[in-house]
């Protein structure tokens, strides 16, 4: 990337205690980030994959400062967010937002829609009522709902529509940067493919950026220009989708690929399973954190932590065979 | 024909509700052979668990209740059955297993009590006898030391060995079919992979037959022999994996299998826009005169409005709910 990223997140840290109180120390603590960095540019779409408790979501949170990080930075159009004071981060907040995986639980039952969807605005920015339901207005429309909808409670819409409210509330500051954070997981397939659609198409008219976190391998290859897997809050490996698909290079990667069920009747394989579990992050395994379920493992992976190198170009992967030697079984 | 193990026909379910009658289940009918695999796919709201759960018994009632239909299993109309006989029948010769393990499991008993208890109900095995095909069971579904895992507590697994657990319950009786309700659609992909396998291998060993209830095509076309799409309470669509993936006829089965994005589709690096079905399903309390996917359909056309379509035959074994069969030079070119 030769341009100025939009988002640079640089060794980034977050543990959280386990245990202890106000007065006794944790038991432990969890390492649910754990020294991640990529930068995005502007207008690109960045994923995020991995499974439940790989740290995804709280990086996504770590990005847009709604937690504090342990220690590392995140750089928004090149300024460290993590030193800002309130009103800084405030105003700076108007340029990145969210958008939440359950459309059930993320906008208040007792707001109407025109309240639900300007509330970035009202929190930032000295505007009249009237401005903000012609922005709301506007809005709704933008995400294919009508501008009649504008005095309807939540309960009055279906999960997709939900979404799409969730959408509208975050373009109407006109952010660059939006994560998105499991934002099609809880939705009916045709309605998917509609709130993808509806992604897109604002993504090309806003040159937004987005921060796409998702298990759903193929969603994510669809919808990103460039995938971050992740593992036990570190992430393995970072390639274009077309790296990514084609020539994945990290064993999880590729168990991860090769595990979605193929869509085809014509082409049935014997589910690729992957023996065990991802292991407990307060008890993270010794070198590696994958090497207890790889298959082509041998005796440096439990000993040492691979870091995340280049291993071709903008293709970079935190594994011992990438060393140089070709030790995998099947080459 | 194989032997029909179960055959569900013209089965409605209705929903009295405070805004009017949904209708759940809205005149399905369709079978499964002993051996088979049927994948029973649909969205939200379509009517697939309902109708799961009124094969087994289990409609709440009220508000729920069954309308009409049969329900024949193994030569028996279970509808004409008894509360008793129909529990004898449940966890024996008919299991069942749900999406969510950790609220199907029960939290304060260890799960080699609950894996043991069906063995008592339905086979009379004395408490030692139990324990001890628990035990076998639990090690069969791969549960690491499962001699030693008797008295683990459900919270004490993961969410795929939770999973496991519930399979060896519904196992344990060696059931003749076995109803997975979305059994995959909780976990994440690796592990999804590790139970699915799990299912084939108990299917291929074991002959059981296995409803399959799914939103996830990958998960159909990998494990179904054959395919019932519901909409909206009804079946719109039936056939062969290969005949619903090769030649979908329904408008429907093509929107939901062009509206899905395909692992490896962008190798060649361009993107294509994803085909949504634009609309939402309808409200099930609403009367809709005619085909009920009209409002969504790309093909409609007046009598669709009007007319309900009924479930025909449009190749080998191969059925769907839709006039384009009786009137083909209305669907559109591409669309």
């Amino acid at each position: 990337m030769s341009e100025t990223p939009l988002l640079n997140v640089v060794d980034l840290v977050k543990q959280f205690p386990l245990g202890g109180g106000m007065l006794t120390q944790p038991r432990a603590w969890i390492k649910a980030v754990d020294g991640v960095s990529f930068a995005v540019a502007p207008g690109e779409s960045f994923g995020l994959v991995g499974e439940s408790g790989c740290g995804k979501t709280t990086l996504g949170r770590l990005i847009l400062r709604l937690i504090e990080p342990t220690s590392g930075r995140v750089e928004f159009g090149g300024r460290d967010i993590i030193s800002l004071n309130r009103s800084e981060m405030s105003a700076l907040r108007q340029r990145m937002q969210i958008i939440f995986q359950d459309p059930y639980s993320s906008l208040d039952p007792r707001m109407r829609v025109a309240d639900i969807i300007t509330e970035p605005l009202r929190a930032t920015q000295h505007t009249s009522r009237n401005q903000r339901r012609q922005a709301a207005a506007a809005l709704l429309e933008k995400v294919g709902l009508r501008s009649g909808d504008l005095d309807k409670y939540p309960h009055e819409f279906s999960g997709g529509q939900r979404q799409r409210i969730g959408i509208a509330r975050s373009l109407c500051v006109r952010p660059d940067l939006i994560v998105a954070d499991e934002p099609v997981s809880a939705l009916d397939v045709s309605i998917q493919a509609q709130v993808i659609n509806l992604m897109e198409d604002l993504k090309e008219e806003f040159n937004l950026a987005y921060v796409f976190i998702s298990h759903d391998l193929s969603v994510v290859e669809y919808i990103c220009d460039r995938i971050a897997v992740m593992y036990l809050g570190g992430i393995v490996e970072l390639a274009s989708t077309r790296d990514f698909s084609v020539s994945p290079r990290h064993p999880y990667t590729e168990a991860l690929l090769k595990a979605v069920p193929l869509p085809d009747p014509h082409r049935r394989t014997e589910p690729f399973a992957m023996e065990g579990d991802v292991p407990n992050p307060i008890d993270p395994p010794p070198g590696c954190p994958f090497h207890p379920r790889c298959l082509y493992k041998f005796d440096r992976c439990p000993r040492e932590k691979p870091s995340l190198i280049e291993a071709g170009p903008q293709h970079f992967v935190a594994c011992w065979l990438n060393e140089g030697k070709g030790l995998r079984n099947e080459d | 024909m194989g032997n029909k193990l179960l055959e569900i026909a013209d089965l409605s379910v209705h929903f009295y509700t405070p805004e009017g009658i949904a209708r759940a289940v809205d005149g399905v009918s369709f079978y499964l052979n002993a051996g088979e695999t049927i994948g029973l796919v649909g969205e939200s709201g379509c009517g697939k668990s309902v109708t799961s759960l009124a094969i087994i018994g289990l409609i709440p009632s009220p508000p729920g209740r069954i309308e009409s239909g049969r329900i024949r299993f193994a030569g028996r109309n279970l509808r004409d059955l008894d509360a008793e006989s129909l529990r004898k029948i449940r966890g024996h010769e008919i299991s069942m297993i749900f999406q969510e393990p950790m609220t199907s499991l029960n939290p304060v008993l260890p799960i080699g009590r609950q894996v043991a208890e069906p063995l008592m109900v339905h086979q009379g095995l004395s408490k030692a006898e139990a324990f001890e095909k628990a035990a076998d069971w639990l090690d069969y579904v791969k549960i690491p030391a499962a001699g030693k895992r008797l008295n683990d507590y459900p919270h004490q697994l993961s969410g795929g060995m939770r999973q496991r657990v519930m399979i060896a319950m519904a196992m344990v009786c060696g059931p003749k079919l076995l109803i997975a309700d979305e059994p995959t659609t909780a976990l994440d992909v690796t592990i999804q992979a590790q139970i699915l396998s799990l299912m084939l291998r108990l299917k291929d060993e074991l002959e059981m037959s296995l409803l399959l209830i799914t939103h996830d095509l990958g998960v159909v076309a990998q494990m179904a022999a054959r395919v019932v799409v519901m909409y909206a309470g009804q079946v719109v669509e039936e056939a062969s994996v290969s005949e619903i993936f090769d030649r979908p006829f329904h408008p429907y089965t093509q929107g939901l299998l062009q509206s899905m994005p395909r692992i490896g589709d962008r190798r060649d690096g361009r993107k294509q826009r994803l085909k949504d079905i634009p609309g939402i399903v309808p409200v099930l309390t609403e009367l809709i005169e005619g085909c009920k996917f009209a409002d969504r359909c790309p093909h409609a056309f007046a009598l669709c409005r009007q007319t309900q379509p009924q479930l025909v035959a449009v190749g080998d074994k191969h059925y769907a709910r839709c006039w384009l069969k009786e009137y083909p030079e209305r669907r559109k070119g591409d669309v």
